[in-house]
Protein backbone atom coordinates (compact mmCIF):
# COMPACT_ATOMS: atom_id res chain seq x y z
CA UNK A 1 0.00 0.00 0.00
CA UNK A 2 2.79 2.39 0.91
CA UNK A 3 4.57 1.96 -2.41
CA UNK A 4 1.78 3.30 -4.52
CA UNK A 5 3.31 5.13 -7.48
CA UNK A 6 0.77 7.93 -7.32
CA UNK A 7 1.34 8.57 -3.70
CA UNK A 8 4.52 10.59 -3.76
CA UNK A 9 3.39 13.11 -6.32
CA UNK A 10 0.17 15.03 -6.32
CA UNK A 11 -2.45 15.81 -3.72
CA UNK A 12 -4.47 13.20 -1.87
CA UNK A 13 -7.72 14.85 -2.86
CA UNK A 14 -8.19 17.40 -5.56
CA UNK A 15 -11.36 19.36 -6.33
CA UNK A 16 -11.50 21.45 -9.49
CA UNK A 17 -14.60 23.53 -9.99
CA UNK A 18 -16.69 21.02 -8.11
CA UNK A 19 -20.37 21.83 -7.80
CA UNK A 20 -23.36 20.01 -6.36
CA UNK A 21 -26.99 20.69 -7.09
CA UNK A 22 -29.32 18.56 -5.00
CA UNK A 23 -32.33 17.21 -6.89
CA UNK A 24 -30.89 18.64 -10.09
CA UNK A 25 -33.39 19.00 -12.91
CA UNK A 26 -36.44 19.07 -10.67
CA UNK A 27 -38.41 22.00 -9.34
CA UNK A 28 -36.78 21.41 -5.96
CA UNK A 29 -33.28 21.82 -7.36
CA UNK A 30 -31.00 23.37 -4.78
CA UNK A 31 -27.45 24.48 -5.37
CA UNK A 32 -25.40 23.49 -2.35
CA UNK A 33 -21.86 23.88 -3.67
CA UNK A 34 -20.37 25.94 -6.47
CA UNK A 35 -16.90 26.08 -7.99
CA UNK A 36 -15.01 24.42 -5.19
CA UNK A 37 -11.27 24.43 -5.83
CA UNK A 38 -9.42 22.58 -3.10
CA UNK A 39 -6.32 20.45 -2.93
CA UNK A 40 -5.53 18.37 0.12
CA UNK A 41 -1.97 17.15 0.45
CA UNK A 42 -1.13 13.76 1.95
CA UNK A 43 -0.90 14.12 5.71
CA UNK A 44 -2.44 17.56 5.75
CA UNK A 45 -5.03 18.71 8.29
CA UNK A 46 -7.64 20.87 6.56
CA UNK A 47 -10.54 22.43 8.43
CA UNK A 48 -13.69 23.50 6.59
CA UNK A 49 -15.37 26.34 8.44
CA UNK A 50 -18.68 27.84 7.47
CA UNK A 51 -22.19 28.77 8.52
CA UNK A 52 -24.86 26.11 8.91
CA UNK A 53 -26.28 24.88 5.62
CA UNK A 54 -23.43 26.10 3.45
CA UNK A 55 -22.65 22.65 2.09
CA UNK A 56 -19.78 21.43 4.27
CA UNK A 57 -21.33 18.01 4.80
CA UNK A 58 -22.19 17.87 1.13
CA UNK A 59 -18.55 18.36 0.18
CA UNK A 60 -17.47 15.56 2.49
CA UNK A 61 -20.08 13.27 0.93
CA UNK A 62 -18.71 14.09 -2.51
CA UNK A 63 -15.13 13.38 -1.46
CA UNK A 64 -16.22 10.14 0.22
CA UNK A 65 -17.93 9.13 -3.01
CA UNK A 66 -21.34 8.73 -1.36
CA UNK A 67 -22.94 11.36 -3.59
CA UNK A 68 -22.31 12.35 -7.21
CA UNK A 69 -21.00 15.80 -7.94
CA UNK A 70 -22.95 17.63 -10.62
CA UNK A 71 -20.01 19.52 -12.11
CA UNK A 72 -16.23 19.77 -11.98
CA UNK A 73 -13.47 17.28 -11.41
CA UNK A 74 -12.84 15.37 -8.20
CA UNK A 75 -9.85 13.05 -7.88
CA UNK A 76 -8.26 10.92 -5.20
CA UNK A 77 -4.52 10.42 -5.77
CA UNK A 78 -5.12 11.17 -9.41
CA UNK A 79 -8.10 8.81 -9.92
CA UNK A 80 -11.59 10.14 -10.42
CA UNK A 81 -13.81 9.50 -7.40
CA UNK A 82 -16.77 7.44 -8.52
CA UNK A 83 -17.67 5.23 -5.54
CA UNK A 84 -17.02 5.03 -1.80
CA UNK A 85 -13.77 3.43 -0.73
CA UNK A 86 -12.40 2.19 2.59
CA UNK A 87 -9.39 4.44 1.94
CA UNK A 88 -11.59 7.45 2.59
CA UNK A 89 -13.37 6.99 5.91
CA UNK A 90 -16.18 9.33 6.82
CA UNK A 91 -17.22 10.03 10.39
CA UNK A 92 -20.78 11.28 10.33
CA UNK A 93 -22.30 14.30 12.01
CA UNK A 94 -24.89 12.16 13.79
CA UNK A 95 -24.05 9.01 15.68
CA UNK A 96 -23.99 6.16 13.27
CA UNK A 97 -23.01 3.12 15.30
CA UNK A 98 -24.88 -0.09 14.62
CA UNK A 99 -27.09 -0.53 17.69
CA UNK A 100 -27.22 -4.31 17.33
CA UNK A 101 -23.45 -4.75 17.46
CA UNK A 102 -21.22 -4.45 20.48
CA UNK A 103 -18.53 -1.78 20.52
CA UNK A 104 -15.76 -4.05 19.27
CA UNK A 105 -18.01 -5.51 16.57
CA UNK A 106 -18.84 -1.99 15.45
CA UNK A 107 -15.18 -1.08 15.32
CA UNK A 108 -14.29 -4.16 13.28
CA UNK A 109 -17.31 -3.98 11.00
CA UNK A 110 -15.24 -2.92 8.01
CA UNK A 111 -12.74 -5.71 8.62
CA UNK A 112 -15.57 -8.22 8.63
CA UNK A 113 -16.70 -6.81 5.30
CA UNK A 114 -13.19 -7.46 4.04
CA UNK A 115 -13.50 -11.02 5.27
CA UNK A 116 -10.92 -11.00 8.05
CA UNK A 117 -11.06 -13.76 10.65
CA UNK A 118 -12.56 -13.19 14.07
CA UNK A 119 -9.29 -13.36 16.05
CA UNK A 120 -7.74 -10.81 13.70
CA UNK A 121 -10.75 -8.57 14.05
CA UNK A 122 -10.72 -8.81 17.83
CA UNK A 123 -7.06 -7.94 17.92
CA UNK A 124 -7.47 -5.00 15.57
CA UNK A 125 -10.49 -3.70 17.47
CA UNK A 126 -8.62 -3.96 20.75
CA UNK A 127 -5.73 -1.97 19.37
CA UNK A 128 -7.81 0.90 17.98
CA UNK A 129 -10.05 1.00 21.02
CA UNK A 130 -6.94 1.40 23.11
CA UNK A 131 -5.96 4.33 20.92
CA UNK A 132 -9.25 6.10 21.66
CA UNK A 133 -9.10 5.23 25.36
CA UNK A 134 -11.95 2.76 25.35
CA UNK A 135 -10.05 -0.48 25.82
CA UNK A 136 -12.46 -1.59 28.54
CA UNK A 137 -15.66 -0.86 26.66
CA UNK A 138 -15.29 -3.43 23.88
CA UNK A 139 -18.17 -5.64 24.91
CA UNK A 140 -20.64 -2.86 25.70
CA UNK A 141 -23.46 -1.88 23.42
CA UNK A 142 -23.57 1.62 21.86
CA UNK A 143 -26.60 2.72 23.84
CA UNK A 144 -24.69 2.05 27.06
CA UNK A 145 -22.10 4.70 26.14
CA UNK A 146 -22.08 8.45 26.58
CA UNK A 147 -22.20 10.70 23.53
CA UNK A 148 -18.48 11.41 23.67
CA UNK A 149 -17.64 7.74 23.98
CA UNK A 150 -19.83 6.96 20.98
CA UNK A 151 -17.99 9.50 18.87
CA UNK A 152 -14.70 7.98 19.95
CA UNK A 153 -15.97 4.58 18.89
CA UNK A 154 -16.90 6.09 15.52
CA UNK A 155 -13.37 7.47 15.24
CA UNK A 156 -11.97 4.07 16.17
CA UNK A 157 -14.14 2.41 13.55
CA UNK A 158 -12.82 4.76 10.89
CA UNK A 159 -9.21 4.28 12.04
CA UNK A 160 -9.52 0.49 11.95
CA UNK A 161 -9.74 0.73 8.18
CA UNK A 162 -6.36 2.54 8.12
CA UNK A 163 -7.71 5.20 5.77
CA UNK A 164 -5.44 7.63 3.94
CA UNK A 165 -8.05 10.35 4.10
CA UNK A 166 -10.15 10.80 7.20
CA UNK A 167 -13.29 12.85 6.62
CA UNK A 168 -14.83 14.16 9.83
CA UNK A 169 -18.17 15.94 9.90
CA UNK A 170 -18.44 17.99 13.10
CA UNK A 171 -17.57 14.91 15.13
CA UNK A 172 -17.25 16.75 18.43
CA UNK A 173 -20.10 19.22 18.01
CA UNK A 174 -22.23 17.65 20.72
CA UNK A 175 -19.51 17.51 23.37
CA UNK A 176 -18.78 19.86 26.23
CA UNK A 177 -15.80 22.16 25.99
CA UNK A 178 -13.45 20.09 28.19
CA UNK A 179 -14.25 16.80 26.51
CA UNK A 180 -13.92 18.42 23.12
CA UNK A 181 -10.48 19.72 24.05
CA UNK A 182 -9.38 16.23 25.07
CA UNK A 183 -10.79 14.77 21.89
CA UNK A 184 -8.91 17.36 19.83
CA UNK A 185 -5.62 16.51 21.51
CA UNK A 186 -6.31 12.87 20.97
CA UNK A 187 -7.21 13.46 17.32
CA UNK A 188 -3.94 15.29 16.73
CA UNK A 189 -2.03 12.33 18.21
CA UNK A 190 -3.92 9.85 16.08
CA UNK A 191 -3.45 11.98 12.99
CA UNK A 192 0.31 12.20 13.60
CA UNK A 193 0.60 8.43 14.06
CA UNK A 194 -1.48 7.51 11.05
CA UNK A 195 -0.08 9.98 8.55
CA UNK A 196 -3.53 10.29 6.98
CA UNK A 197 -4.94 13.51 5.61
CA UNK A 198 -7.81 14.88 7.66
CA UNK A 199 -10.67 16.98 6.36
CA UNK A 200 -12.45 18.28 9.42
CA UNK A 201 -15.74 20.15 9.26
CA UNK A 202 -16.72 22.47 12.07
CA UNK A 203 -18.45 25.74 12.76
CA UNK A 204 -16.41 26.31 15.91
CA UNK A 205 -13.70 28.85 15.33
CA UNK A 206 -11.75 27.68 18.39
CA UNK A 207 -11.71 24.17 17.02
CA UNK A 208 -10.36 25.40 13.69
CA UNK A 209 -7.67 27.38 15.48
CA UNK A 210 -6.62 24.41 17.57
CA UNK A 211 -6.43 21.85 14.78
CA UNK A 212 -5.85 23.19 11.31
CA UNK A 213 -2.89 23.35 8.99
CA UNK A 214 -5.22 25.24 6.75
CA UNK A 215 -8.70 26.67 7.28
CA UNK A 216 -11.09 27.02 4.35
CA UNK A 217 -13.84 29.50 5.14
CA UNK A 218 -17.05 28.90 3.19
CA UNK A 219 -19.56 31.40 1.92
CA UNK A 220 -23.21 30.75 2.61
CA UNK A 221 -25.30 29.17 -0.08
CA UNK A 222 -24.31 28.20 -2.56
CA UNK A 223 -21.20 27.16 -0.67
CA UNK A 224 -17.96 28.43 -2.10
CA UNK A 225 -14.53 28.75 -0.58
CA UNK A 226 -14.31 32.37 0.39
CA UNK A 227 -10.82 32.37 1.74
CA UNK A 228 -8.12 29.92 2.74
CA UNK A 229 -6.05 30.74 5.82
CA UNK A 230 -2.79 28.91 6.38
CA UNK A 231 -1.92 28.21 10.01
CA UNK A 232 1.78 27.73 10.62
CA UNK A 233 1.77 27.32 14.38
CA UNK A 234 3.38 24.41 16.21
CA UNK A 235 1.11 22.04 18.13
CA UNK A 236 0.00 21.82 20.85
CA UNK A 237 -1.24 25.36 20.52
CA UNK A 238 -1.89 27.70 23.38
CA UNK A 239 -5.35 29.06 22.57
CA UNK A 240 -4.48 32.32 24.36
CA UNK A 241 -1.26 33.05 22.53
CA UNK A 242 -1.24 36.29 20.51
CA UNK A 243 -1.01 34.35 17.23
CA UNK A 244 -4.08 32.32 18.06
CA UNK A 245 -5.97 35.41 19.17
CA UNK A 246 -5.09 37.08 15.91
CA UNK A 247 -6.22 34.06 13.89
CA UNK A 248 -9.43 33.84 15.85
CA UNK A 249 -10.18 37.48 15.16
CA UNK A 250 -9.54 37.01 11.47
CA UNK A 251 -11.76 33.93 11.20
CA UNK A 252 -14.49 35.55 13.28
CA UNK A 253 -14.65 38.49 10.91
CA UNK A 254 -14.68 36.26 7.82
CA UNK A 255 -17.44 34.13 9.26
CA UNK A 256 -19.53 36.96 10.62
CA UNK A 257 -20.04 38.49 7.18
CA UNK A 258 -21.22 35.13 5.89
CA UNK A 259 -23.61 34.48 8.73
CA UNK A 260 -25.10 37.96 8.28
CA UNK A 261 -25.53 37.28 4.59
CA UNK A 262 -27.09 33.90 5.24
CA UNK A 263 -29.63 35.43 7.61
CA UNK A 264 -30.53 38.20 5.18
CA UNK A 265 -31.06 35.65 2.46
CA UNK A 266 -33.23 33.47 4.63
CA UNK A 267 -35.34 36.45 5.58
CA UNK A 268 -35.77 37.38 1.94
CA UNK A 269 -36.82 33.85 1.18
CA UNK A 270 -39.30 33.90 4.03
CA UNK A 271 -40.80 37.14 2.69
CA UNK A 272 -41.06 35.68 -0.78
CA UNK A 273 -43.09 32.81 0.63
CA UNK B 1 -53.95 -6.89 46.03
CA UNK B 2 -52.05 -8.04 49.08
CA UNK B 3 -50.03 -10.52 47.04
CA UNK B 4 -48.87 -7.78 44.74
CA UNK B 5 -47.70 -5.44 47.42
CA UNK B 6 -45.59 -8.13 49.11
CA UNK B 7 -43.94 -8.74 45.74
CA UNK B 8 -42.95 -5.12 45.60
CA UNK B 9 -41.32 -5.05 49.00
CA UNK B 10 -39.51 -8.32 48.39
CA UNK B 11 -37.86 -6.82 45.31
CA UNK B 12 -36.54 -3.91 47.31
CA UNK B 13 -35.29 -6.04 50.19
CA UNK B 14 -33.54 -8.64 48.06
CA UNK B 15 -31.77 -5.77 46.34
CA UNK B 16 -30.46 -4.53 49.66
CA UNK B 17 -29.41 -7.97 50.75
CA UNK B 18 -27.52 -8.53 47.52
CA UNK B 19 -25.61 -5.29 48.21
CA UNK B 20 -24.41 -6.25 51.70
CA UNK B 21 -21.94 -9.12 51.63
CA UNK B 22 -22.26 -10.74 55.03
CA UNK B 23 -25.87 -10.14 55.89
CA UNK B 24 -27.68 -12.99 57.66
CA UNK B 25 -29.33 -15.53 55.34
CA UNK B 26 -32.46 -14.05 53.91
CA UNK B 27 -35.83 -15.56 54.76
CA UNK B 28 -36.74 -18.11 52.10
CA UNK B 29 -39.68 -16.11 50.77
CA UNK B 30 -37.57 -13.08 49.91
CA UNK B 31 -34.93 -14.60 47.64
CA UNK B 32 -36.91 -15.22 44.51
CA UNK B 33 -34.92 -15.84 41.36
CA UNK B 34 -34.76 -12.75 39.16
CA UNK B 35 -37.10 -13.82 36.32
CA UNK B 36 -39.73 -14.73 38.88
CA UNK B 37 -39.36 -11.37 40.59
CA UNK B 38 -40.12 -9.71 37.27
CA UNK B 39 -43.02 -11.92 36.31
CA UNK B 40 -44.87 -12.21 39.61
CA UNK B 41 -46.01 -8.57 39.86
CA UNK B 42 -47.18 -8.72 36.25
CA UNK B 43 -49.18 -11.87 36.84
CA UNK B 44 -50.49 -10.33 40.05
CA UNK B 45 -51.77 -7.23 38.30
CA UNK B 46 -53.27 -9.29 35.51
CA UNK B 47 -55.23 -11.28 38.07
CA UNK B 48 -56.31 -8.09 39.80
CA UNK B 49 -57.45 -6.56 36.53
CA UNK B 50 -59.35 -9.62 35.36
CA UNK B 51 -60.69 -10.15 38.87
CA UNK B 52 -62.04 -6.63 38.99
CA UNK B 53 -64.09 -7.03 35.84
CA UNK B 54 -65.26 -10.48 36.87
CA UNK B 55 -66.37 -9.04 40.18
CA UNK B 56 -68.41 -6.32 38.48
CA UNK B 57 -70.01 -9.00 36.35
CA UNK B 58 -70.75 -11.18 39.37
CA UNK B 59 -72.28 -8.22 41.17
CA UNK B 60 -74.47 -7.45 38.17
CA UNK B 61 -75.59 -11.05 38.26
CA UNK B 62 -76.15 -11.00 42.02
CA UNK B 63 -78.41 -7.95 41.87
CA UNK B 64 -80.24 -9.54 38.96
CA UNK B 65 -79.19 -7.19 36.14
CA UNK B 66 -77.24 -9.84 34.21
CA UNK B 67 -79.50 -12.65 33.07
CA UNK B 68 -77.59 -15.90 33.73
CA UNK B 69 -79.17 -17.46 30.63
CA UNK B 70 -77.73 -14.78 28.36
CA UNK B 71 -74.76 -13.38 30.28
CA UNK B 72 -73.72 -16.17 32.66
CA UNK B 73 -71.07 -14.79 35.07
CA UNK B 74 -67.66 -16.45 35.39
CA UNK B 75 -68.53 -18.77 38.26
CA UNK B 76 -71.21 -20.35 36.06
CA UNK B 77 -69.36 -20.73 32.75
CA UNK B 78 -66.09 -21.71 34.41
CA UNK B 79 -67.79 -23.71 37.13
CA UNK B 80 -68.49 -27.02 35.48
CA UNK B 81 -65.35 -27.71 33.51
CA UNK B 82 -66.22 -31.28 32.57
CA UNK B 83 -69.62 -30.21 31.35
CA UNK B 84 -68.10 -27.60 29.06
CA UNK B 85 -65.25 -29.83 27.99
CA UNK B 86 -67.57 -32.45 26.53
CA UNK B 87 -68.26 -30.06 23.65
CA UNK B 88 -64.58 -30.03 22.85
CA UNK B 89 -64.58 -33.72 22.16
CA UNK B 90 -64.49 -32.93 18.48
CA UNK B 91 -61.45 -34.88 17.49
CA UNK B 92 -63.55 -38.03 17.22
CA UNK B 93 -66.93 -36.49 16.79
CA UNK B 94 -67.51 -37.82 13.32
CA UNK B 95 -65.80 -41.13 13.74
CA UNK B 96 -68.34 -43.88 13.16
CA UNK B 97 -68.92 -46.18 16.07
CA UNK B 98 -67.65 -43.77 18.67
CA UNK B 99 -70.22 -42.77 21.21
CA UNK B 100 -70.35 -39.21 22.47
CA UNK B 101 -69.11 -40.25 25.88
CA UNK B 102 -66.11 -42.18 24.59
CA UNK B 103 -62.86 -40.52 23.62
CA UNK B 104 -60.43 -38.30 25.45
CA UNK B 105 -60.91 -37.04 28.98
CA UNK B 106 -62.29 -33.49 29.42
CA UNK B 107 -58.82 -31.99 29.88
CA UNK B 108 -57.46 -33.85 26.89
CA UNK B 109 -60.37 -32.77 24.72
CA UNK B 110 -59.88 -29.11 25.53
CA UNK B 111 -56.17 -29.45 25.09
CA UNK B 112 -56.46 -31.14 21.68
CA UNK B 113 -58.75 -28.39 20.45
CA UNK B 114 -56.66 -25.57 21.82
CA UNK B 115 -53.39 -27.00 20.58
CA UNK B 116 -54.70 -27.57 17.10
CA UNK B 117 -55.96 -23.98 16.87
CA UNK B 118 -52.74 -22.59 18.32
CA UNK B 119 -50.66 -24.72 15.96
CA UNK B 120 -52.52 -23.28 12.97
CA UNK B 121 -51.88 -19.75 14.20
CA UNK B 122 -48.22 -20.47 14.81
CA UNK B 123 -47.54 -22.25 11.52
CA UNK B 124 -49.51 -19.67 9.57
CA UNK B 125 -47.80 -16.69 11.12
CA UNK B 126 -44.37 -18.26 10.66
CA UNK B 127 -44.96 -18.97 6.99
CA UNK B 128 -46.44 -15.51 6.45
CA UNK B 129 -43.53 -13.79 8.18
CA UNK B 130 -40.88 -15.70 6.24
CA UNK B 131 -42.61 -15.14 2.91
CA UNK B 132 -43.31 -11.47 3.55
CA UNK B 133 -39.80 -10.75 4.75
CA UNK B 134 -38.29 -12.51 1.75
CA UNK B 135 -40.55 -10.84 -0.78
CA UNK B 136 -40.21 -7.40 0.86
CA UNK B 137 -36.42 -7.61 0.76
CA UNK B 138 -36.45 -9.01 -2.78
CA UNK B 139 -38.68 -6.16 -3.93
CA UNK B 140 -36.19 -3.60 -2.72
CA UNK B 141 -33.18 -5.62 -3.84
CA UNK B 142 -34.24 -6.25 -7.44
CA UNK B 143 -36.22 -3.62 -9.31
CA UNK B 144 -37.60 -6.31 -11.60
CA UNK B 145 -39.20 -8.09 -8.64
CA UNK B 146 -40.72 -4.82 -7.51
CA UNK B 147 -42.19 -4.09 -10.94
CA UNK B 148 -43.61 -7.57 -11.31
CA UNK B 149 -45.01 -8.17 -7.82
CA UNK B 150 -45.57 -4.93 -5.92
CA UNK B 151 -48.65 -3.77 -7.88
CA UNK B 152 -50.41 -7.07 -7.25
CA UNK B 153 -49.43 -7.12 -3.58
CA UNK B 154 -50.71 -3.57 -3.16
CA UNK B 155 -53.96 -4.40 -4.93
CA UNK B 156 -54.62 -7.50 -2.85
CA UNK B 157 -53.64 -6.13 0.55
CA UNK B 158 -56.96 -4.37 1.27
CA UNK B 159 -58.98 -7.50 0.45
CA UNK B 160 -60.59 -8.83 3.60
CA UNK B 161 -59.42 -12.31 4.57
CA UNK B 162 -63.07 -13.40 4.68
CA UNK B 163 -63.15 -13.05 0.91
CA UNK B 164 -60.41 -15.65 0.68
CA UNK B 165 -62.39 -18.21 2.65
CA UNK B 166 -64.04 -19.85 -0.36
CA UNK B 167 -60.68 -19.95 -2.10
CA UNK B 168 -59.20 -21.72 0.92
CA UNK B 169 -61.91 -24.35 0.71
CA UNK B 170 -61.61 -24.74 -3.10
CA UNK B 171 -57.89 -25.19 -2.84
CA UNK B 172 -57.47 -27.17 0.33
CA UNK B 173 -60.83 -28.70 1.24
CA UNK B 174 -61.03 -29.22 4.99
CA UNK B 175 -58.40 -29.84 7.62
CA UNK B 176 -55.38 -27.85 8.74
CA UNK B 177 -54.28 -26.56 5.36
CA UNK B 178 -57.13 -24.13 4.63
CA UNK B 179 -56.97 -22.60 8.12
CA UNK B 180 -53.24 -22.08 7.80
CA UNK B 181 -53.73 -20.71 4.30
CA UNK B 182 -56.19 -18.19 5.71
CA UNK B 183 -53.71 -16.98 8.30
CA UNK B 184 -50.96 -16.66 5.71
CA UNK B 185 -53.14 -14.80 3.24
CA UNK B 186 -54.50 -12.48 5.94
CA UNK B 187 -51.02 -11.41 7.06
CA UNK B 188 -48.79 -11.80 4.04
CA UNK B 189 -49.73 -8.71 2.01
CA UNK B 190 -49.70 -6.28 4.93
CA UNK B 191 -46.44 -7.63 6.21
CA UNK B 192 -44.79 -7.40 2.80
CA UNK B 193 -45.73 -3.76 2.48
CA UNK B 194 -44.67 -3.05 6.05
CA UNK B 195 -41.31 -4.71 5.39
CA UNK B 196 -40.76 -2.44 2.40
CA UNK B 197 -41.67 0.62 4.48
CA UNK B 198 -39.23 -0.42 7.16
CA UNK B 199 -36.46 -0.94 4.61
CA UNK B 200 -37.09 2.56 3.24
CA UNK B 201 -36.92 3.93 6.78
CA UNK B 202 -33.49 2.51 7.63
CA UNK B 203 -31.16 5.29 8.78
CA UNK B 204 -29.23 6.42 5.72
CA UNK B 205 -26.10 7.00 7.77
CA UNK B 206 -25.91 3.35 8.75
CA UNK B 207 -26.08 2.34 5.11
CA UNK B 208 -23.52 4.98 4.20
CA UNK B 209 -21.13 3.75 6.89
CA UNK B 210 -21.24 0.31 5.32
CA UNK B 211 -20.78 1.80 1.87
CA UNK B 212 -17.68 3.76 2.89
CA UNK B 213 -16.25 0.53 4.23
CA UNK B 214 -16.58 -1.08 0.86
CA UNK B 215 -19.59 -3.28 1.56
CA UNK B 216 -21.34 -4.79 -1.44
CA UNK B 217 -25.08 -4.54 -1.94
CA UNK B 218 -25.56 -8.06 -0.63
CA UNK B 219 -23.45 -7.30 2.45
CA UNK B 220 -25.37 -4.10 3.11
CA UNK B 221 -28.65 -5.99 3.02
CA UNK B 222 -27.39 -8.84 5.18
CA UNK B 223 -25.42 -6.87 7.75
CA UNK B 224 -27.26 -3.55 7.94
CA UNK B 225 -30.74 -3.52 6.46
CA UNK B 226 -32.04 -6.80 7.79
CA UNK B 227 -30.86 -6.27 11.39
CA UNK B 228 -32.15 -2.71 11.23
CA UNK B 229 -35.67 -3.71 10.17
CA UNK B 230 -36.03 -6.73 12.45
CA UNK B 231 -37.42 -4.81 15.45
CA UNK B 232 -40.07 -3.17 13.29
CA UNK B 233 -40.96 -6.43 11.60
CA UNK B 234 -41.29 -8.09 14.96
CA UNK B 235 -43.73 -5.44 16.15
CA UNK B 236 -45.85 -6.05 13.08
CA UNK B 237 -45.74 -9.73 13.85
CA UNK B 238 -46.99 -9.13 17.37
CA UNK B 239 -49.74 -6.80 16.21
CA UNK B 240 -50.85 -9.32 13.63
CA UNK B 241 -50.91 -12.14 16.11
CA UNK B 242 -54.38 -11.14 17.21
CA UNK B 243 -55.46 -10.90 13.60
CA UNK B 244 -54.17 -14.41 13.05
CA UNK B 245 -56.21 -15.73 15.98
CA UNK B 246 -59.32 -14.05 14.59
CA UNK B 247 -58.84 -15.51 11.14
CA UNK B 248 -58.24 -18.98 12.46
CA UNK B 249 -61.47 -18.84 14.45
CA UNK B 250 -63.37 -17.74 11.37
CA UNK B 251 -61.80 -20.45 9.26
CA UNK B 252 -62.60 -23.10 11.83
CA UNK B 253 -66.13 -21.89 12.44
CA UNK B 254 -67.06 -22.32 8.79
CA UNK B 255 -66.26 -25.99 8.91
CA UNK B 256 -62.79 -25.77 7.55
CA UNK B 257 -61.62 -27.99 10.36
CA UNK B 258 -62.09 -28.64 14.02
CA UNK B 259 -60.86 -26.29 16.68
CA UNK B 260 -61.92 -23.49 18.97
CA UNK B 261 -63.77 -21.68 16.21
CA UNK B 262 -65.89 -24.70 15.61
CA UNK B 263 -66.76 -25.03 19.28
CA UNK B 264 -67.91 -21.40 19.24
CA UNK B 265 -70.03 -22.12 16.19
CA UNK B 266 -71.49 -25.11 17.98
CA UNK B 267 -72.24 -22.91 20.98
CA UNK B 268 -73.99 -20.42 18.75
CA UNK B 269 -76.07 -23.01 16.96
CA UNK B 270 -77.12 -24.73 20.17
CA UNK B 271 -77.64 -21.42 21.95
CA UNK B 272 -75.20 -22.07 24.78
CA UNK B 273 -73.97 -18.72 26.21
CA UNK B 274 -71.95 -20.47 28.89
CA UNK B 275 -69.91 -22.25 26.24
CA UNK B 276 -69.47 -19.02 24.29
CA UNK B 277 -68.03 -17.25 27.31
CA UNK B 278 -65.94 -20.25 28.22
CA UNK B 279 -64.39 -20.12 24.73
CA UNK B 280 -63.90 -16.37 24.94
CA UNK B 281 -62.05 -16.80 28.23
CA UNK B 282 -59.93 -19.53 26.69
CA UNK B 283 -59.12 -17.47 23.60
CA UNK B 284 -58.28 -14.46 25.70
CA UNK B 285 -55.91 -16.50 27.77
CA UNK B 286 -54.30 -18.04 24.68
CA UNK B 287 -53.83 -14.68 23.00
CA UNK B 288 -52.26 -13.35 26.17
CA UNK B 289 -49.95 -16.34 26.46
CA UNK B 290 -48.83 -16.20 22.83
CA UNK B 291 -48.21 -12.47 23.04
CA UNK B 292 -46.16 -13.05 26.15
CA UNK B 293 -44.17 -15.77 24.41
CA UNK B 294 -43.52 -13.45 21.47
CA UNK B 295 -42.30 -10.74 23.80
CA UNK B 296 -39.88 -13.17 25.38
CA UNK B 297 -38.59 -14.11 21.93
CA UNK B 298 -38.31 -10.43 21.08
CA UNK B 299 -36.23 -9.80 24.18
CA UNK B 300 -33.89 -12.63 23.25
CA UNK B 301 -33.52 -11.96 19.54
CA UNK B 302 -33.69 -8.17 19.62
CA UNK B 303 -31.60 -7.64 22.70
CA UNK B 304 -30.47 -4.18 21.56
CA UNK B 305 -33.96 -2.67 21.50
CA UNK B 306 -34.68 -0.88 24.74
CA UNK B 307 -37.98 -1.36 26.43
CA UNK B 308 -39.50 2.13 26.30
CA UNK B 309 -42.25 1.45 28.80
CA UNK B 310 -39.94 2.32 31.70
CA UNK B 311 -39.48 5.84 30.39
CA UNK B 312 -43.18 6.24 29.74
CA UNK B 313 -44.02 5.11 33.24
CA UNK B 314 -41.64 7.74 34.58
CA UNK B 315 -43.61 10.55 32.94
N1 LIG C 1 -29.99 14.82 0.78
C1 LIG C 1 -30.27 16.10 0.46
N2 LIG C 1 -31.22 16.39 -0.45
C2 LIG C 1 -31.50 17.66 -0.78
N3 LIG C 1 -30.88 18.74 -0.26
C3 LIG C 1 -29.93 18.53 0.66
C4 LIG C 1 -29.57 17.20 1.07
N4 LIG C 1 -28.57 17.29 1.98
C5 LIG C 1 -28.35 18.61 2.14
N5 LIG C 1 -29.13 19.35 1.35
C6 LIG C 1 -29.13 20.81 1.23
O1 LIG C 1 -27.83 21.23 0.89
C7 LIG C 1 -27.46 22.37 1.65
C8 LIG C 1 -26.16 22.09 2.33
O2 LIG C 1 -26.35 21.08 3.30
P1 LIG C 1 -25.18 20.51 4.20
O3 LIG C 1 -25.75 19.42 5.01
O4 LIG C 1 -24.04 20.18 3.32
O5 LIG C 1 -24.85 21.76 5.11
P2 LIG C 1 -23.76 21.91 6.26
O6 LIG C 1 -22.84 22.96 5.84
O7 LIG C 1 -23.21 20.59 6.59
O8 LIG C 1 -24.64 22.45 7.45
P3 LIG C 1 -24.53 22.10 9.02
O9 LIG C 1 -23.38 22.86 9.56
O10 LIG C 1 -25.82 22.62 9.57
O11 LIG C 1 -24.38 20.63 9.15
C9 LIG C 1 -28.58 22.66 2.62
O12 LIG C 1 -29.26 23.82 2.17
C10 LIG C 1 -29.48 21.46 2.56
O13 LIG C 1 -30.82 21.88 2.58
MG1 LIG D 1 -23.40 19.24 8.14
Amino acid sequence: MASNANETNGPAVSCRGVGKIWAAGTSRAHEALKDIDLEIEPGEFVVLLGPSGCGKSTLLYLIAGLEEKTSGLLTYFGDAVSAPSPDRSLIFQETSLFPWLSVWENVSFGLQIRGESEPDRRAAAKEVLQRVGLAEAGSKRPDELSGGMRQRVAVARALAMRPRVLLMDEPFAALDVQTRQKMQDFLIDVWRDSGASVVFVTHHIDEAVALADRVCVFTSRPGRIKETVKVDLPRPRDPFSPECEELRKQLTQLLKDEVDRAFEEQEKMAEAV
Amino acid sequence: MAAVSTDRTSVGETGKIAGGQKSPPAPAGLTLPEPLREILPKIGWTLVSVGMFSLIWEILWAIGWADPKLLPPPHIFLGDFADQAKFFNTAQRWAIGVSASAGPSPWQAVLITVVSSAMRVFVGITIAALLALSLGVAIRYWVAVERLTLPTVTLLSPVSPIAWLPVAIFLFGIGNAPAIFMVVIALFFHMTIATINHIDGVNRNLINVARTMGATKAQIYRRVIIPAILPGVFVILRLNLFGAWMVVLIAESTGVGYGLGQVIMLARNTFNPSLVFFCIALIGFLGFATDYAMRMVQKRVLYWVNDPSGVLRGL
